[in-house]
């Protein structure tokens, strides 16, 4: 045991969870914007994955990142816009239309996979980006300041995002609009409007958590390369309780977890690899419960708006 | 439109609709509707529910359309849209339901929808100042770094006007601005009005309650079934005059005869639950109820009368006390065997407890005694039987209805609360608890549902009122008890207290002191 918790491995158990927490903290600030507003996005994990190749099937033709995270967007505009139109302009059960939109991606992603790429490969993605001095920290520079560009923007998403919703005039009409939408509408704000609007962003920044994973963490795709990474970004979100800083600390929690079972069986560690492989998700399992008593959605979650007149 | 409720711009002094008319499917809501407020003034709209005062304001505040007619604001036609068109227009409306978001504050509700002096950052410091010095101009007592979840019912009500104000409403409507207040508050309300009213704004006042619209109207029209009765000066017209307009025909009062004293049928001792929200809302009630005897149950809602209601009829696990049924310890008896130790319930939301929206006449008539001996043969249930007594029920309740098969949901309120009423009353029991049996229900209903509960308290049921129609409490109750925050803070016979007391006691204040 003395070797498995040597310092060595701390620390690469460590900067593995930050890498990890990446895709988790897109989706999930993505998602709790979507829900803020009042609309469960049960598709995230399906927008990721169409979103992952998109982006991984830039690079691999133009090896350019940035055209890929343009892609990546421009499929999170395109499935927001699609999730939006079914579950609010529709007025369609969100559950079920969620369940619709991640089999459509897990489709969509798998069959393009074969008719355009065929086989695995791996590309090069986005290179670590060494931040100046603070690299050069002992141990702490090797953990934070040696990343790729995502898993910075990923941790600057959480202050970014608790300053949009809580300073600006978007984010209090998206939490108003989540809470009593017919308050929010009787002042004048365009209720399917805002809902458009954080579903659509909350699905772009699904997309790019995609993209993070195929291309900055990964580099590479295969079909469900996801396995079901953005479900438990749903379940993150009621785990942060809607709150950015309450998912960075879900999403921590759960990559440190993961980046424990990783580093077990990379050191040989005897524990049946399935079971290793369960025990994030279990712990995402036992977490939801021991806060289900504090956890208040917004009250107008999974509720369609409608004004009443026929 | 900037931020700062710009006092610059004038404001409206006139609203009038012309010639309304406004179709849902199957229902003519509004017909050739007219009507008109000035500033300066407060103008009643009275009807009865589904008169279509509701849906006429929602045309004014530009939530539904008109299918025909017109509206004029200071002289010119517009076309509302939505409520932002209208409130441009210098509208506002206060509904009857806040539409208030508990989780913010006070100027997060006020500034919602506004545009900031900061876009895209929000402005709250300037709204804040703002909301402060209307506050004072108006006399609208609020904290505006307060939660709404934090607010009574009178101050939210308050942040409310707050809100129309701040975006320079010249006339405000008013959906039943009283239903939720204690008689105080009720009070307070109306000293607002008549201060905000001589600052040169107008205001439209929704009610069913006449003697408001006679305390503090100017001008009153009638609507009934979506057509216009008219309009009148409140001064030398009668509350009969306005019944008739209402109505269609006299209403009688209710014949009110003291009666012998029964026995004690139900006694509660020191009653304690918890609410919804962990915590304790039930503390400590004891009460009695005689056979032959009806006691109602006053209060502002929220304080403990739904809680009660609930422990009374088993729905929710009280922690602590007893409830004894002539005699009989009933606190921790299962539901079922309440019932046929003769306990009947009229549940305070019809359509949520009371009643399966899609289900048939038939079938909700049967919801609660369908697997009695004369209902069931064997497993199976006894169509024939079943149908034979529903027919039977529809007759002597009047409830009018297509057929015994239609849905439930297709019923007016009034006709529904009659089947329950029917249901709930078909075994004689001993003891029924009527929560706002008449909410929501026509003045012909009501009066026929307040007969059925006077010939059941004379045939020896005990009754539990809970009602927040203090009249209705007043003029049915043998004796009023008085719930503040969980307790029974005094219990009056009829006629022994004043309204105001009663207001006094709803609000807190001991029975010693109020009495005074």
């Amino acid at each position: 045991m003395e070797q498995v918790l040597s310092q060595a491995v701390l620390v690469g158990i460590i900067t593995s969870a930050i890498r990890l927490a990446t895709p988790y903290i897109f989706a999930s600030i993505g998602e709790a914007f979507s829900q803020t507003s009042g609309v469960v996005n049960l598709g995230v994990d399906g927008i990721m994955l169409v979103g992952a190749f998109m982006a991984y099937y830039v690079v691999l033709k133009t090896g350019n990142v940035w055209f890929a995270v343009l892609a990546a967007m421009l499929v999170g505009i395109a499935m927001g816009l699609l999730m939006s139109f079914i579950s609010v302009s529709m007025r369609a059960e969100q559950g079920i239309s969620g369940i619709g939109l991640y089999m459509l991606g897990l489709g969509l992603s798998s069959l393009l996979f074969k008719v355009l790429v065929g086989s695995v490969q791996t590309i090069e993605g986005f290179k670590p980006l060494d931040i100046p001095f603070l690299a050069d920290i002992p141990v702490i520079g090797e953990i934070f300041f040696k990343n790729s560009l995502p898993v910075y923007v990923a941790f600057l998403l959480i202050p970014a995002a608790w300053w949009f919703l809580e300073k600006t005039t978007w984010g209090l009409k998206i939490r108003a609009v989540g809470q009593n939408p017919a308050a929010a509408d009787s002042l004048g704000v365009d209720v399917i409007k805002v809902r458009y609007f954080a579903v659509t962003f909350g699905a772009v920044l699904a997309s790019l958590a995609g993209a993070s994973l195929s291309t900055a963490l990964v580099n590479l795709f295969q079909e469900n390369l996801t396995a079901g990474l953005g479900f438990i970004a749903v379940a993150l979100v009621y785990f942060g309780g809607w709150k950015p800083v309450g998912i960075l600390v879900g999403a921590l929690l759960f990559s440190t977890v993961n980046a424990f079972q990783l580093w077990m069986q990379v050191l040989g560690v005897d524990i049946p690899s399935d079971v290793a492989v369960m025990l994030p998700y279990l712990l995402t399992i036992v977490a939801l419960v021991a806060v289900t008593s504090r956890i208040r959605p917004p009250a107008a979650l999974n509720k369609p708006f409608d004004r009443g007149e026929n | 439109m900037s931020n700062s409720s710009s006092p610059a711009q004038a404001r409206i002094t006139s609203v009038e609709m012309r010639n309304i008319v406004k179709r849902f499917p199957g229902v003519l809501a509004n017909y050739n509707v007219n009507f008109d407020v000035k500033a300066g003034e407060v103008h009643a709209l009275l009807g009865e529910n589904g008169a279509g005062k509701s849906t006429l304001m929602r045309q004014l505040y530009g939530l539904y359309k008109p299918d025909e007619g017109q509206i004029l604001v200071d002289g010119k036609e517009l076309v509302f849209n939505s409520p932002a068109d209208a409130i441009r227009s210098g509208i506002g409306m206060i509904h009857q339901h806040f539409m208030l978001v508990p989780t913010l504050t006070v100027t997060e509700n006020v500034a919602l929808g506004l545009s900031s002096t900061r876009e895209p950052m929000l402005d709250l410091d300037l709204v804040e100042k703002r909301v402060l010095e209307l506050s004072k101009l108006y006399g609208l007592k609020v904290d505006p770094t307060a939660y709404i979840w934090q607010l009574s019912v009178g101050e939210q009500q308050r942040v409310e006007i707050i809100k129309a104000l701040y975006r320079n409403a010249g006339i405000i409507i008013l959906d039943e601005p009283t239903a939720v207040l204690t008689p105080q508050e009720v009070n307070d309300l109306f000293a607002i009005l008549k201060k905000i009213t001589a600052q040169g704004h107008g205001f439209i006042f929704i009610s069913h309650k006449l003697h408001e619209v006679m305390a503090i109207c100017d001008r009153v029209t009638v609507l009934r079934d979506g057509q216009m009765i008219g309009t009148r000066s409140t001064e030398g017209i009668t509350r009969d005059d306005l019944v008739k307009m209402m109505v269609g025909r006299d209403v009688k009062p209710l014949p009110l005869q003291d009666h012998p004293e029964g026995e004690v049928r139900i006694k509660v001792a020191g009653l304690r639950a918890m609410g919804d929200r962990d915590a304790e809302t039930l503390r400590g009630v004891d009460l009695e109820i005689r056979s032959g005897e009806i006691l109602g149950i006053a209060g502002v809602s929220g304080n403990g009368q739904r809680e009660l209601a609930q422990c009374l009829t088993g729905l929710r696990r009280a922690s602590a006390g007893t409830i004894l049924l002539d005699g009989e310890d009933i606190t921790h008896m299962p539901l079922l065997q309440r019932m046929s130790a003769g306990q009947a319930y009229i549940p305070e939301e019809r359509m949520q407890d009371g009643a399966i929206r899609e289900f048939s006449v038939q079938e909700n008539l049967f919801l609660r005694d369908h697997s009695a001996p004369e209902n069931t043969h064997g497993i199976f249930l006894n169509f024939k039987r079943m149908e034979q007594r529903t027919r039977e029920v529809v007759k002597e309740y009047s409830v009018k209805t297509p057929t015994i098969e239609t849905p439930i949901k297709n019923l007016s309120g009034g006709n529904i609360q009659k089947l329950i009423l029917a249901r709930e009353l078909s075994r004689q029991p001993k003891f029924l608890i009527a929560a706002q049996p008449t909410r929501g229900v026509d003045i012909g209903a009501t009066e026929y549902i307040h007969q059925k509960l006077l010939e059941q308290r004379d045939s020896g049921t005990a009754i539990l009122l809970i009602s927040e129609d203090l009249d209705e409490t007043r003029s049915l109750s043998d004796r009023i008890a008085v719930m503040f925050e969980g307790k029974i803070v005094g219990i009056v016979k009829r006629n022994q207290a004043t309204v105001e007391q009663i207001g006094l006691m709803m609000a807190g204040v001991s029975m010693a002191e109020a009495m005074k």
